[in-house]
């Protein structure tokens, strides 16, 4: 017995990394409430510990999971209430109970895709659904978030707190939206995947690894809305996007940790598997004639990743479909990122004086200013280079980035 | 659920009266109310007199002292209200969409607290 506990051990905690988030949505939708279905469900894993470690593990430790969950819920709920108030919740718990039991093998429903419309609801602040999305969906301790999020592990279980008290207050529902909202609804869920993918993408490799795993839970979750909420051709673009991203990881920082921009890097060290497949995603999205957003940004990653040298590029096109992004979803950003294609097309002149219509609105944003001194750089114009480079520093989020700005100014 | 929507705007903001397009906002809020009571969901609403004649009540040291004015200065203004009684915050979300001044101020939605006292 002693021998096997540590692999009852490893595979307890692969049953809870793979079917967490199934065992608590399916809770919550049942209890309405997710600290009593996180509290339940950390009780069953206490339990199997023990019990399994016994009798071994049983036929269907996710159902043996559930069921004791929802009676550690209920024997909670008569607690903590008057017996009245907790009528509704009881009565419900056990109709799942006996109807699973009632099956010869239960099925637990897949509500994850309530669960993670719930967590990303617009009325939550945005780093809210990042980190609750985190929590509930991908299962990470309230500490790892913390560590990932640069914060202090108590204030993010005060938010994380916060939000769950909220949902239940305001009633905010475990629904998957309607359809005339389901556009609005999904940009949400899709714009907080590309924020966990994008903090663990500008975490350099002397940082801790939970923050560049985040690269790695991004295109998990990415994964799974793809396969609950199928045919939806921005979350392939979305999942194309990052997966064409993360193949130029290994080629991104160089041994001493500094940024390596993408027409220095050694394309041989892209992985060529995760960019066939995003090109394969995102032929299957292009292909149901719907385009967005994260489309266009794919296909335009896509044209960087098909380039066998910079020189390659096809910059025409590239700006091209900055143009249409631009006109689905203008904001200063893409505007930016349009000028730069622009620059690159060799139009130096006309890209640097769009480039100071941007000046206010994206003054504390660092690529802006790096921008603004590359191109100052490559107009000539060094002392301009140089102090754009200063500002584009003192704004930068990690070392590496600073490393490789610094570097360029001194070349200035 | 019940949600208090409370209706915010800058003073001056949206249409006046006098305004070309001061009778289509309060047509907006003729229509918001009537699908509110339509739908079942109307459970109170007015709009108030303006900041101006606002008073102020608290007690402080066992006596109670009035302030002629608001109780926070803020540059929005709450100038009115509606009690909705919605399923969810998603349609709360939705109805208080219909109030006009949301085009220029903001409506927030508290859901109420159900406070139960105890039995006597």
């Amino acid at each position: 017995m002693t021998d096997a506990a540590p692999d009852l051990d490893a595979q307890i905690t692969r049953i809870l990394r793979e079917d967490r988030g199934r065992l608590l949505a399916a809770l919550i939708r049942t209890l309405r409430d997710f600290d009593l279905a996180e509290d339940a469900l950390q009780e069953a894993t206490t339990r199997a510990l023990v019990h399994w470690g016994r009798s071994g593990l049983p036929n269907n430790p996710q159902a043996w999971l559930l069921q004791v969950a929802r009676r550690a819920a209920i024997d909670r709920i008569r607690k903590s209430k008057r017996h009245a108030a907790a009528e509704p919740e009881v009565t419900r718990l056990m109709e799942d109970d006996e109807a699973d039991r009632a099956a010869d093998a239960p099925e637990i429903p897949d509500e994850r895709l309530r669960l993670i419309f719930t967590c990303c609801h617009p009325a939550l602040e945005e780093k809210t659904r990042v980190a609750l999305t985190l929590r509930t969906v991908g299962g990470l301790t309230t500490r790892e978030i913390a560590r990932a999020f640069l914060d202090k592990e108590a204030a993010m279980g005060q938010r994380l707190s916060r939000a769950k008290a909220k949902i239940g207050a305001a009633a905010i529902p475990f629904a998957v939206p309607e359809r005339t909202e389901w556009d609005q609804r999904l940009n949400s869920v899709l714009m907080v995947i590309y924020l966990i993918f994008n903090e663990g993408w500008t975490a350099g490799p002397s940082e801790e690894p939970i923050r560049t795993g985040l690269c790695d839970e991004a295109l998990w979750l990415a994964r799974l809305m793809a396969q609950l909420a199928p045919e939806e051709p921005e979350i392939e673009g979305l999942l194309a996007l990052m997966l064409i991203a993360h193949a130029r990881h290994a080629a991104r920082f160089d041994p001493e940790g500094a940024l390596v921009p993408l027409d220095e890097q050694d394309r041989t060290q892209w992985d060529g598997t995760l960019i066939a497949e995003g090109l394969a995603v995102l032929d299957v999205a292009v292909a149901r004639r719907l385009p967005g957003p994260f489309q266009l940004q794919a296909a335009i990653s896509a044209l960087h990743a098909q380039a066998k040298s910079p020189a390659e590029t096809d910059w025409p096109q590239i700006l091209l479909l900055y143009d249409r992004l631009l006109a689905l979803s203008p904001s200063p950003i893409v505007a930016l990122n349009r000028i730069v294609a622009l620059a690159e097309t060799g139009a130096l002149t006309r890209a640097r004086r769009e480039l100071s219509t941007l000046s206010d609105a994206l003054s504390g944003y660092q690529p802006f200013h790096a921008a603004v001194a590359e191109l100052a750089n490559r107009a000539g114009d060094k002392g301009a280079a140089r102090s754009a480079y200063d500002k584009a520093i003192a704004l930068s989020r990690s070392d590496a980035e600073r490393t490789w700005l610094a570097a360029r100014r001194d070349g200035a | 659920m019940q949600y208090l929507a409370l209706i915010y705007a800058e003073d001056g903001a949206g249409p006046q009266p006098g305004d070309a397009d001061f009778d289509s906002y309060l047509q907006g809020y003729m229509t918001a109310t009537k699908t509110y009571q339509d739908a079942g969901i109307m459970r109170g609403g007015e709009a108030l007199q303006p900041v101006e004649t606002a008073t102020s009540v608290r007690i402080r040291g066992g006596k109670t002292e009035t302030i002629d004015g608001p109780f926070a200065e803020t540059k929005e203004r709450l100038g009115g209200y509606y009690l909705l009684d919605c399923k969810d915050l998603d349609q709360a979300i939705e109805m208080a969409a219909l109030i006009p001044t949301a085009k220029h101020g903001t409506v927030e939605l508290r859901p109420i607290m159900h406070v139960e006292f105890p039995d006597q």
